[in-house]
């Protein structure tokens, strides 16, 4: 009791936020992905959802069992790396790769760097875009979600499999709106659906775990570049159309909700994050529109990870009265 | 110094690619197959003891101001020596070394223990720094390469290790590994690893920098010229 007459000096804090909770809040927001990767893709999602999260948490535990660290994973932060992994998988991935993916995210991506709030990159992040280049086949076997269902595979019939809205012939453009709004088209089992990762991001606002600043000036950005670069050639209308399919294809949603807005490797200030957005919805827009792949969320996210720290000091607040100091002056 | 304390320097405390982060492009650059790593590796020590005892024969004569043009020729020598050996012997490691062959010249291993100990040491002493050092490279790139090969290509000296199927279960070769990626990968984890074993035996002080962290403290003449 006697703590609570301690007088200390500010920043006093007023809320009884901890990490648990807000990663908490990420696992809700992520369900509906979840579910709506069960509903497209059938159940062999879950077990692939699964199995992702399980070994995350695992590897945690174990390797700060070895190393004689606290054990982290009541923070629940490794669930949320395992989800957002699983999520960028497609739906046929083999299981144990999967597991050679969390191994990547939680060991060699997390815990060598130090753990939670050292990691250079978005763990899960760096799980999928070392699974893309090292199983290249697998990762890109996305599925249709019609013809999906696990039992055609355990018949002995492969799963059909098909290029995202991206490849298609024609365009994306030429895609239906709708399929590309709820999700019936192929894809890795997360970003397909749009309106699960709206629900997401609704429940992540409502509970204030992230700021609108980065998916906004992400999306946004990548909108109004891609707008211009199509405006000339189909007029306003149909760019519009164009760019509205773009945004609801591919990884572009998700990633700028649960993977650009991590907390560890995204900028903390209001401007870092404006700044932060635009950069990837520019490498996004630039890998997309002139890269030789059909997606570079991923990337975009990578790279700019790298350039938070700079972008955070670039950006820093300025205290209230504080003066500039002059040229040629040593720091303090 | 001692002389078996010399030759087991270059094996893991100055392991030049490892610790003194030396040589660097033809490790990531040849490390994707064991018979590349240990060719480049034997090519580089044969270089590396030679030119050592050369250049501690010569450091007497070779005039301060032009030495690492003398010390170049004398690599670039016994690199002509190699290359042609090669060509003439294993023409299919020459194929496949391709131009890093020619490139151990400016090998920074090489140039790097020539300017560090041969010019300051005997030669008895830089013959067998020259053989520590190659055989710590030799080492270092046949564990990267093994798990690159192993891991990227599922074969070990071209031997099927990994097989392709197992009870009708296929395994995928995890090919991020061949690529220039995978070699960084590698790279940093065997550093890393390199590091924790230090750490664990106690030989390496905590976080220090600045000259008293430098694993080549004890041949630098620069006595904090470089901070």
């Amino acid at each position: 009791m006697e703590n609570r007459l301690n007088v200390t000096a500010s920043p006093h804090i007023q809320d009884n936020s901890s990490t648990r909770k807000l990663m908490l809040n990420v696992v809700i927001a992520l369900l509906p992905c979840v579910v709506a990767s069960a509903i497209i893709f059938g159940a062999w999602s879950l077990l692939v959802i699964g199995v992702t999260v399980a070994a995350c948490v695992l590897f945690e535990y174990l390797y700060c069992m070895l190393m004689k660290k606290p054990n982290p994973v009541g923070d629940l932060s490794a669930v949320v790396t395992g989800l957002i992994l699983a999520l960028n998988m497609p739906v046929s991935m083999p299981l144990w790769i999967a597991v050679v993916g969390a191994f990547i995210a939680i060991v060699i991506t997390k815990q060598l760097f130090g753990g939670l709030g050292m990691n250079f990159a978005n763990p899960a992040l760096v799980g999928r875009i070392v699974l893309f280049t090292g199983f290249a086949s697998r990762m890109t076997a996305w599925v249709y979600p019609a013809k999906a269902t696990r039992t055609l595979t355990i018949l002995g019939v492969d799963a059909a499999t098909g290029a995202t809205p991206l490849q298609v012939e024609g365009g994306v453009g030429k895609y239906p709106l709708a399929d590309l709004f709820f999700g019936v088209h192929g894809g890795v089992m997360g970003e397909t659906c749009a309106l699960a990762i709206l629900i997401g991001l609704a429940w992540l606002l409502i509970t204030r775990t992230i700021t609108p600043t980065i998916p906004v000036a992400y999306v946004g950005s990548y909108a109004v570049f891609s707008f211009l670069l199509n405006v000339g050639e189909l007029g306003a209308a149909d760019a519009g159309m164009l760019v509205l399919h773009e945004v609801l294809a591919g990884g572009l949603l998700f990633g700028a909700v649960f993977m650009a807005t991590d907390y560890v490797t995204s900028p903390f200030t209001f401007t870092g994050k404006i700044v932060f957005g635009i950069g990837l919805g520019l490498v996004t827009f630039g890998i997309r529109a002139f890269g030789s792949m059909p997606e570079g969320v991923s990337y975009a996210i990578l790279f700019m990870n790298l350039l938070v720290p700079y972008i955070n000091d670039l950006t820093r607040q300025v205290p209230l009265g504080y003066k500039k100091h002059k040229k040629g002056a040593k720091e303090a | 110094m001692k002389k078996i304390k010399i030759f087991t320097n270059g094996l893991v405390k100055e392991n030049p690619v490892l610790r003194l982060v030396l040589g660097t492009c033809p490790t990531l650059a040849v490390t994707t197959a064991v018979s590349n790593g240990i060719g480049m590796g034997i090519a580089a020590t044969f270089v590396l003891f030679c030119s050592n005892i050369a250049i501690s024969a010569l450091r007497k004569v070779i005039p301060d101001k032009v030495r690492l043009p003398a010390y170049i020729t004398v690599i670039a020598t016994f690199v002509t020596i190699v290359q042609m050996l090669v060509k003439a012997f294993v023409p299919a490691l020459d194929a496949s070394l391709g131009v890093f062959l020619p490139l151990i010249v400016v090998n920074c291993i090489i140039l790097g223990r020539a300017e560090m100990f041969a010019s300051k040491h005997g030669v008895v002493d830089s013959a067998i720094d020259g053989l520590g050092m190659g055989l710590g490279f030799t080492l270092t790139l046949t564990v990267m390469s093994t798990i690159r090969e192993v891991l990227g290509a599922g074969t070990w000296y071209g031997f099927t290790v990994i097989p392709e199927e197992i009870f009708g279960f296929t395994i995928d070769r995890f090919t991020f590994m061949t690529t220039p990626a995978g070699g960084f990968f590698t790279f940093g984890l065997l550093m890393a690893l390199v590091i924790f074993i230090e750490t664990k035996l106690g030989d390496r002080k905590k976080r220090s920098i600045g000259c008293e962290g430098c694993p080549s403290k004890g041949a630098c003449g620069a006595k904090g010229g470089c901070e």
